[in-house]
């Protein structure tokens, strides 16, 4: 009894983190970006263990907070702590269908899986599709995106840097 | 993490905590040095991307910062910000000005310097971070594979600026050749562990001073061999940054970015 109600809490942390958006990106959560890597409940105390997509990321804080409120809002929660660890380290193909979905209506392209031998990639323009795309500037607005332009609809737009521990 | 660190000697803890100072004062200094360029560099892009960069290297520094925090050895703040220059253990490479002018004031900065610098830099510490996958302290083998997958990045973006500029216009290459010049003129200390080296090495926290050395000039090779350039000889260090030997460009950076702290956690009561 106890385990069943322990993992239907565990549900429902795992269900209010879906509404843990992105800070700059609302169409996404940060379950959708595959950053929550565990959610622990014992008793009152609720833990939520987050990777970070970049170490730098400034945004980092404003997620934890962001995090944290959403659990307390829990009517079972009375102590919630947010940690980021670093191992197992985030990588781009953690992002799920349903965040490559909402990148994607956002006007981000999700990351590639495949990289060249040289390290280049590729990916098709979130508008219309095309793959007659340009590489404007790896380094995008916020450490994980890179800014591309596609020639076909004459749109700039952003993709999601691929990141894999084979770099 | 209180687990690997009962398990220290003494003599361990002190390699571990002084090649995390090395690691943590070159990144701080390194990205301080790239925030000096916000507004400056050359167009837009580059703006942007250099800031991208700078942000993520003051990550890398803050992760070491607090490593040494999870040590025992103090805040990761206040490390970063408020030892003074004899206690900084950077190499002597990243704490050196951008150029002649203050940040406020009229900024003259060297363009070409900072991508030799950064190139030459970033490319050093690849081959520290692959080496670091392997050291036999836990908690930087994991640091360094989420560092990894972000230098990717910086590596390409340098080395690709250094490319174009050295087989650009006659005025590019005079002024990137004496970058070369200055940069590798202060690259003394840059693979040096200082004083513990021995212990450092002993405890394979990383590979010896001589291997990373090597591992750096092979992954400079190509690039030098397609622009005909001669690969760089590392000289002998005037000052050792790694034993807290350092110029008074150091020290004045301290002192500003120390200021702005001091004033940060006030404002913060
Ligand atoms: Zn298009």
């Amino acid at each position: 009894m106890v385990a069943l109600i322990k993992n239907s809490q565990n549900l429902e942390v795992w269900k209010v983190l879906e509404s843990v958006k992105d800070p700059e990106i609302d169409t996404v959560s940060i379950v959708d970006l595959g950053m929550v890597e565990k959610v622990e409940v014992e008793a009152e105390q609720i833990k939520v263990t987050l990777l970070p997509t970049f170490l730098g990321c400034p945004a980092l804080e404003i997620i934890r907070t962001n995090t944290k409120n959403a659990v307390m809002g829990l009517s079972f929660a009375k102590n919630v702590e947010v940690e980021f660890i670093f191992s197992p380290p985030w990588t781009s193909d953690r992002v799920t269908e349903n965040g490559k979905k909402g990148l994607k209506e956002f006007g981000i392209a999700a990351p590639p899986r495949h990289l060249e031998e040289d390290g280049s990639w590729h990916v098709d323009c979130p508008y219309c599709n095309s793959t007659y795309v340009t590489m404007e500037n790896i380094f995008g607005p916020t450490a994980c995106r890179s800014i591309l332009y596609c020639k076909s609809c004459k749109t700039p737009f952003e993709a999601m840097k691929p990141v894999s521990t084979i770099m | 993490m209180s687990n690997v660190e009962k398990m220290m000697s003494t003599e361990e803890k002190k390699a571990v905590e002084t090649l995390l100072f090395q690691l943590a004062d070159d990144d701080f200094l390194f990205s301080y040095r790239g925030s000096e360029w916000l507004g400056l560099a050359p167009h837009i892009e580059e703006d942007v991307a250099s800031s991208s960069i700078t942000q993520d290297s003051m990550g890398h520094a803050a992760m070491y910062y607090k490593l040494l925090e999870d040590l025992g050895l103090g805040n990761a703040d206040d490390l970063a910000h408020l030892r003074p220059a004899v206690e900084r253990k950077n190499s002597v490479l990243t704490e050196r000005i951008n150029g002649d002018g203050y940040y406020m004031d009229t900024p003259q900065y060297d363009w070409a310097y900072t991508v030799v610098r950064s190139y030459f830099y970033t490319q050093a510490k690849r081959a520290k971070i692959n080496s670091l996958k392997e050291s036999s302290y836990k908690p930087l083998q994991e640091i360094a594979v989420k560092v990894s997958m972000e230098l990717y990045y910086h590596v390409m973006h340098w080395k690709l600026w250094f490319k174009q500029l050295l087989s650009s216009t006659e005025e590019a290459k005079t002024k990137m050749m004496s970058a070369i010049e200055l940069v590798v003129a202060d690259m003394g200390d840059l693979f040096s562990y200082g004083e513990q080296k021995e212990p450092i090495e002993r405890f394979d926290l990383i590979d010896s001073e001589e291997k990373i050395q090597n591992a750096w000039l092979e992954a400079l090779r190509p690039t030098f061999e397609k622009l005909e350039l001669d690969l760089p000889i590392i000289p002998e260090p005037k000052l050792n940054g790694r034993n807290g030997q350092h110029t008074d460009e150091l020290q004045a950076a301290i002192d500003t970015l120390s200021e702005v702290y001091r004033i940060d956690t006030a404002t913060n009561w």
